[in-house]
């Protein structure tokens, strides 16, 4: 056990990985060093490259409107002529459009997610980053639905990133409301079963059940807020889901184009009407507002800060983490009302934030950004950078489902995964090793966590590129 | 220094590491019965067993799945029949081949003993092999595979992953490893001794890194050989961002299944994920997202068989998910989380072209809470029959160990030739 908390536990567990010279600049107080950077502004990240989430979705918009004229059109051609008509003019513009609305969203992850890496390798706030990082995750949307794309990095930058330093209730409200995750959990076409538009389209007999998309509703409960034992039942999700029919986003993308293009949007005539009783409490039918005082509850809820505090500690401190801990966070979380920097000063000053190092083993993501920050490697433009990423199983905004990536040791040290860590760092040396002095850089990114064994393997390396390797390959460079 | 491949290194330089690399690694174990093969595709996110595998017989199922719902054989994208009642979904070519070919088992209205409805507890009861979400951090698999090794008194490994990682169903205590392609450049052989050296007092990574060489050796005269390349400036593929409409790519995944388990000392038991299964909205019939899936699916299959060769007589696929579907369409043209689905037994092992099913109907009073399938049979007793008639799991662990609390679960006979 340590005696005092050590530099190295700080910029390692709580950071993105120490930069030369960083430890030092912790000095004797690593508390202080991350209370520091929970004061002021939270750092936004600046890129003339990067556009808003209703930006981007209008461009799709209109894209696919483009689309679905030219099949019109194409369609049309089709059966007035001849069936030799490859070269069809409108024929060849479908195709162009079609091309049109896949290249949209492209660009933006690539410049999305170097962008993020970027900030993550030359920050000097890494304790705030990777606050940013678990409310991503926490709150998760994956690239592997298409439109998520286009805008998973619009809800990091728009929803988490203004409210990581500010109250849970705030972020909460602005993550539901994001285009990103009305379109990711389907929630922008649930429609009432006794609203306006289910009415009209009944009438209109189209043989299609009209009703609600429970999946928004059910993640907000399950991982948003209460988790899975917060004590909800099937009747609370079905409810919750009909309580925010109407959220929804402006322009062609539901059944009645209106409304600015891409921004969040109340369609009124998609809400079912009507008092809701969720988790027992009644809502009076405020249309939009209802939605929002479902959400006010859920924020304050005990098993809220419970869950909350749980995620929290398993993520900084330890896979199975210590109930005192969990206790003193959620313990902080319900009296300040939320207050995140509240809670995450609750998170450094619990002792078992500083007696267990190196108890956590880093995610691929982890590994690449405390790589690039120790040997001070620039991220390149373009997508080349996120190359590694993809190849050690971890690509950006990729979790593949909306509980987010998992946050056990166990999920990322198979021995396929450790092999990649290997050659990747490997790849690294050769790349640099002549350029950096791992025996050198050894002690200045490990600190106390330096074993002897890694300073006499690397101190004895064949060249300077596999001294490179060992440093990256070593146990506590494995873990933080 | 000359450069060796990785698997030279391994058969030449095991004696040069002084006896800190673990040569007993180098072979994979056998089970209770060496020739038998098994694999266990998990598919994550809840398979539509209704749509998969069609009661369109039920009259009751046209109604409940409106503009979902699969016409009757022998219409334009009708289902694949079965036995009269159950059909297949018509993307599922292969398989409606194998249940001709007596190769398949349909089982319905199955579930395992999770009965709420969030992918990620029922995921974790599927694979944990217990009543209860995170009862138990090992899975079932590995501890039947755990059960076989004890009584060999040797710790070589039975089971890969076809992936980075292992997932739940393989952790526990038996040794695994897992493995997936490569696009770095592999070690020389004196980096890697030094590693291994430099891990001699960790014992986590001491064992993955011995696993990950074992499993390599084995791919490299398996697999066709990956392209290196370096890494950090290594430009993505074009094809490596998801693109709207492009199934799922298993035949990678497929393949180095298969280069494991055809050879004689290779693992006898794999298990990868399919994803994609959760088709909240726009979920299509006989075309549309699930199609798509599901032809991506039903093509892997086709090319596990063929990749395996004459190992196809002696292997069994077992494909699972966490739970399924609302027996009605939803309000946008997808369904929400339900109850009981499908699953289904594959393979040259397997006594098939059966439909197993004690069918409890999709009318209002006969569902589920109302509104799923209401499950009739335990997904344990099909895994219990497979774990017992083709690796030779005794009764025992199957009870105590591999899924502990489950009498009530009486495992399924004869689904294996004998």
């Amino acid at each position: 056990m340590l005696e005092r908390p050590s530099p190295a536990v700080a910029a390692n567990r709580f950071g993105l990985g120490a930069r030369p010279g960083e430890l030092a600049q912790i000095g004797s107080q690593p508390r202080d060093w991350l209370r520091a950077q929970l004061a002021g502004a939270p750092p936004l990240v600046a890129d003339s490259e990067l556009r808003s989430s209703a930006e981007t979705l209008a461009r799709a918009l209109d894209a696919r409107r483009e689309l679905r004229a030219a099949k019109r059109a194409a369609a049309a051609e089709r059966t007035s002529q001849s069936s030799d008509t490859a070269d069809a003019p409108n024929q060849a513009n479908a195709l162009a459009a079609l091309t049109k609305v896949g290249q949209i969203y492209r660009p933006v992850y690539i410049a999305e997610a170097s962008a993020r890496f970027r900030q993550a390798a030359s920050t000097d706030r890494p304790f705030v980053e990777r606050l940013t990082y678990f409310w991503t995750n926490h709150f998760a949307v994956s690239i592997d639905k298409n439109i998520v794309l286009g805008l998973a990095g619009s809800l990091e930058r728009e929803a988490i990133r203004p409210n990581v330093l500010g109250r849970f209730s705030d972020m909460l409200l602005a993550v539901e409301r994001h285009p990103a995750m009305l379109l990711y959990l389907d929630n922008h076409m649930s429609v009432g079963p006794h609203s306006k538009a289910a009415r009209l389209l009944g009438r209109r007999q189209s043989g299609r059940r009209v009703g609600i998309n429970e999946n928004l509703a059910r993640e907000t409960l399950e991982l948003h807020t209460l988790g899975v034992h917060g004590g909800y039942t099937q009747a609370d999700v079905t409810t919750f889901a009909e309580v925010i029919t109407g959220w929804s986003i402006g322009g062609d993308v539901g059944r009645f184009p209106r409304g600015e293009p891409g921004e969040f949007l109340f369609r009124p005539e998609l809400h079912e009407p009507g008092a809701k009783v969720v988790l027992g409490k009644r809502y009076a039918d405020t249309g939009y507002d209802q939605g929002v005082a479902v959400l006010r509850d859920l924020a304050a809820n005990t098993a809220t800060a419970h869950f909350i505090a749980t995620k929290l500690a398993r993520h900084f401190i330890a896979d199975d983490p210590p109930a005192r801990a969990v206790e003193r966070i959620a313990n902080a979380f319900l009296s300040s009302d939320g207050h995140l920097p509240t809670v995450y000063r609750a998170l450094i000053e619990t002792p078992e934030s500083w007696t267990q190092p190196l108890s956590k083993y880093k995610t691929p993501n982890d590994y690449i950004v405390s790589t690039f920050r120790g040997l001070e490697l620039p991220v390149d433009a373009g997508r080349s950078p996120l190359a590694p990423f993809e190849v050690m199983g971890q690509r950006t905004y990729s979790p593949g489902s909306p509980a987010g990536w998992p946050d056990r040791g166990a999920d990322w040290d198979g021995a396929s995964a450790l092999i990649k860590r290997i050659e990747w760092a490997d790849a690294v040396g050769q790349r640099v090793g002549s350029r950096r002095d791992a025996v050198a850089l050894a002690p200045q990114l490990l600190g106390d966590s330096l074993t002897p064994a890694t300073r006499t393997a690397i101190a004895r390396a064949a060249s300077t590129s596999q001294a490179v390797t060992l440093l990256l390959s070593s146990p506590e460079f494995m873990r933080r | 220094m000359r450069t060796l491949k990785r698997r030279e290194f391994l058969h030449a330089g095991a004696l040069a590491l002084g006896g800190t690399f673990l040569t007993s690694r180098l072979a994979f174990a056998s089970t209770g019965n060496t020739k038998s093969r098994l694999v266990f595709i998990v598919m994550r996110g809840a398979l539509d067993g209704l749509a998969a595998a069609p009661p369109y017989g039920d009259s009751d199922y046209a109604g409940l799945r409106r503009e979902l719902a699969l016409k009757a054989p022998g219409s334009p994208g009708g289902v694949l029949p079965l036995n009269g009642f159950f059909g297949l979904h018509p993307s599922l070519t292969f398989l409606h081949d194998s249940y001709t070919a007596r190769e398949l088992v349909v089982f319905h209205a199955i579930a395992s003993p999770y009965r709420e409805r969030s992918h990620f507890d029922g995921q974790d009861v599927l694979e944990n092999g217990s009543s209860q979400a995170h009862a138990v951090q090992t899975g079932w698999l590995n501890r039947a595979l755990a059960s076989l090794q004890s009584g060999q008194g040797q710790s070589k490994e039975l089971g890969v992953a076809l992936g980075q990682n292992i997932p739940l169903v393989m952790r526990g205590p038996a040794s695994v490893t897992s493995w997936s392609p490569s696009k770095l450049a592999a070690l020389d052989d004196d980096t890697l001794e030094r590693i291994t050296d430099l891990y001699a007092g960790d014992p986590l990574l001491a064992a993955r890194l011995g696993d990950a060489l074992a499993a390599d050796a084995i791919a490299d005269s398996a697999a066709s050989p990956m392209q290196a390349a370096a890494a950090i400036g290594d430009a993505l593929p074009n094809q490596s961002l998801p693109q709207r409409g492009r199934p799922m790519r298993y035949t990678e995944l497929v393949r180095a299944a298969a280069g494991f388990l055809r050879r004689d000392d290779g693992p006898q038991v794999a298990v990868f994920d399919t994803t994609g299964w959760d088709t909240h909205a726009n979920e299509g019939n006989a075309e549309g997202q699930l199609a798509g899936r599901l032809v991506a699916l039903d093509a892997g299959l086709r090319t596990l068989k063929e990749e395996l060769g004459p190992a196809w007589a002696d292997t069994a696929v077992v494909l699972a998910t966490e739970f399924g579907r609302t027996a009605a369409t939803n309000g946008t043209r997808g369904t929400d989380h339900g109850t009981a689905t499908a699953a289904f037994l594959l393979g040259g092992a397997v006594q098939g072209g059966r439909v197993l099913a004690d069918w409890p109907g999709l009318s209002a009073h006969s569902l589920y809470q109302g509104r799923d399938l209401k499950p009739t049979t335990d997904l344990r007793s099909v895994l219990k029959g497979v774990l017992s008639e083709h690796l030779l799991v005794s009764s025992s662990a199957l009870e105590t160990s591999v899924f502990p609390n489950s009498a009530d679960a009486r495992p399924i006979k004869d689904l294996l030739r004998g």
